[in-house]
């Protein structure tokens, strides 16, 4: 019986060592004084700002930590502002600008935000690589073919949008509804007393999106221009008609900069507490983020503001500017 | 009652027969249906992996670029989240499931804890995981932390520990206790000395296969916020400094390989997809590991006892 009463033994440590550690833990994690920055926030940005605290992190030879999570642009404000300070983030990423009731719980909870614009994100609409049909789309079109009021009305084959296009019948993959991506989609295209219709395939993962439309020979999506530009070979890119100009304009870095890609290109935002960004660590950190940010965004498949945005930002944190303020007109 | 002939009778138990041999060969079917999916998948992603397996894979942090990431937050966060659940989920399982068969009266209170033990094991993950949540991370304040993790992943499995544990004690013959008894031993005499070396091959069993579930759970540790990027190793254990035990390890911020995964898989490049399959074939070994630990625990403890 030896053996087993060593096992029953080691039980016993264990369960002692447990109820010591409980113990002592409280008073360790007061004195422990590694500097920690946390954020969290919109999985859209998330790659840029994991490329950021890779090489921050690099520079600093981990003096300093930074950890960075994906809850959705909403789930990530909600973390933000929240009531609870030691739940708070220090810094929150978002693929759209703060919400009105989400500044609200930050006023009720006393966090101040100073709102920094990263990187554009040019949402693409893409289709079956063998549909030579379209090439172009309207916003107009784009209204019809996604909005409720079409599914309604029974609208779901390409020639009742557009009298040119086949008649067939299209099959639409598009990001979830809880997403920063759809609610995007949703202000530029469909306007604010819209609906999305209900028979589309959603998913949180773009990759699914991805295959759909690359499978479904009348496959309709749109997502993130990284996913596109890495499918490049399954998938085509739509050019979307500038309301403005009645141009039609291909996603890319150069269209998105010069302001005809609209209005499906949309900034990228990080918000920084105002009482965090006192903090000597996480303010060397917004600003190697503003500095490097041109360069790690487009690595990563999104597009730098100009050159001048950057500046702007710096100017902006320094100054500690907080509010829901555009940095200029379009951001 | 009815005159049937033999033929009759010789007949219809043929016709029986026929259909008792076609269920058998249609459960082997599926049987192997199921096995041969699974054995596909699993080898699928053993190819898609194999090439990005490297001493580099496993000792480096996340990265932008998918030829330099790595997976060594992502196991040694499961590996230290793992430890916390069993320290908390084993003892508690353990002994609930001791008092229960062997002290716990028949009753309406023991019936009520029974049915509600086997309800909680059939609880969805993500329910675990809003109740830690509400009750470990923002009222007791343990943070987004290890600790915290472990907590959750032990309530998660113990359940299935107590069962586990009931069943391995009710295995035992009663001649056994009374013999015990008979040369006057006490009743915990019985039990430490007897009933718990005994059954400890099955329970350590039911404790693995309940700590295989935990170590592929994501939902519940999502929830109470597990990060997606972290490159760096919880605190040391010792310190050179006085007490030379350090306990911040417990508060620290982590990931586990299933997140690390499900990260890869949502990437735009393709490479990513590679680390995903990799790492899933890191976690696929752990978990075999793991029951092989546990198959091979029984087998020795169970050598030499016959009854």
């Amino acid at each position: 019986m030896k053996t087993k009463h060593k096992v029953m033994g080691v039980v016993a440590a264990t369960a002692t060592a447990a109820a010591l550690t409980l113990g002592v833990i409280q008073k360790e994690a007061e004195s422990q004084g590694a500097k920690t920055i946390k954020i969290d926030g919109s999985s859209t940005v998330f790659p840029i700002t994991e490329a950021v605290a890779e090489e921050f992190q690099k520079q600093k030879k981990g003096s300093v930590r930074v950890t960075v999570g994906i809850s959705g642009t909403g789930g990530g404000f909600e973390k933000f502002c929240s009531s609870n300070p030691s739940l708070r983030t220090d810094i929150s990423n978002a693929s759209r600008p703060i919400k009105k009731e989400e500044i609200e719980a930050c006023k009720k909870s006393g966090v101040e935000f100073i709102e920094l614009p990263v990187a554009y994100d040019a949402l693409t609409v893409v289709v079956n690589k063998n549909n030579k049909a379209i090439n172009s789309i309207t916003v107009e079109e784009l209204k019809t073919i996604w909005s409720k009021e079409s599914q309604q009305k029974g609208i779901k084959r390409w020639n009742q949008v557009n009298p040119k296009w086949p008649n067939a019948e299209f099959k639409l993959y598009g990001p979830g509804l809880d997403s920063g991506t759809y609610d995007y989609f949703k202000e530029a295209i469909l306007g604010k007393n819209n609906d999305i219709r209900s028979d589309f395939t959603p998913s949180e993962d773009d990759n699914v999106l991805v295959q759909g439309v690359a499978r479904d020979p009348n496959g309709m999506g749109y997502f993130g221009f990284a996913y596109y530009e890495e499918n490049t070979d399954k998938l085509k890119a739509l050019a979307i008609v500038n309301p403005e100009t009645k141009k039609p304009v291909m996603p890319s870095a150069q269209n998105v900069l010069n302001g005809s890609y609209k209005p499906l290109s949309r900034p990228l935002y990080i918000y920084v507490n105002k009482a965090s960004a006192n903090k000597p660590e996480v303010k060397e950190f917004v600003n190697f983020y503003l500095r490097n940010a041109a360069k790690l965004s487009k690595q990563v498949g999104y597009v730098p503001l100009p050159a001048d945005d950057y500046k702007k930002a710096e100017a902006r944190f320094q100054k500690g500017e907080v509010g829901r303020i555009p940095l200029r007109a379009g951001l | 009652m009815t005159n049937w002939s033999i033929e009759e009778l010789r007949e219809n138990i043929k016709r029986r027969q026929i259909v008792s041999q076609i269920f058998a060969i249609l459960g082997l079917l599926l049987i192997f249906f199921a096995l041969f999916t699974l054995l596909a998948l699993t080898v699928k992603m053993f190819i898609d992996g194999l090439p990005r397996l490297s001493w580099k894979f496993f000792f480096s942090f996340p990265s932008r670029k998918p030829e330099e990431a790595g997976i060594f937050a992502a196991w040694v966060g499961t590996a230290v989240v793992m430890m916390m659940t069993a320290v908390f989920a084993i003892p508690i399982g353990v002994a609930s499931g001791i008092y229960l068969e062997e002290y716990g009266k028949k009753g309406w209170l023991a019936a009520l804890i029974e049915v509600n033990i086997s309800n909680l094991a059939g609880v969805p993950s993500i329910i675990y995981g809003l109740l830690a949540l509400g009750l470990f991370v923002q009222d007791w304040n343990l943070g987004e932390s290890i600790l915290t993790a472990g907590l959750t992943l032990s309530l998660l499995i113990l359940p299935v520990i107590v069962v586990a544990t009931r069943e391995a004690i009710r295995a035992i013959p009663n001649s056994l206790r009374e013999a015990a008894y008979a040369l006057g031993a006490s009743k915990w005499q019985v039990i430490w000395d007897h009933l718990l070396p005994y059954s400890l091959g099955s329970i350590l069993t039911g404790i693995i296969v309940a700590l295989s579930r935990a170590i592929g759970e994501t939902a519940p540790l999502i929830t109470i916020g597990a990060l997606t990027f972290i490159a760096f190793l919880p605190d040391p254990p010792f310190t050179s400094q006085f007490p030379y035990i350090s306990f911040a390890w417990l508060k620290s911020p982590f990931t586990v390989m299933p997140i690390q995964m499900f990260n890869w898989v949502s990437r735009p490049q393709a490479a990513f997809q590679a680390n995903a399959a990799a790492a899933g074939a890191v976690l696929v070994v752990m978990t075999l590991l793991m029951n092989g630990l546990a198959i091979y625990l029984r087998y020795r403890l169970r050598k030499g006892l016959k009854w």
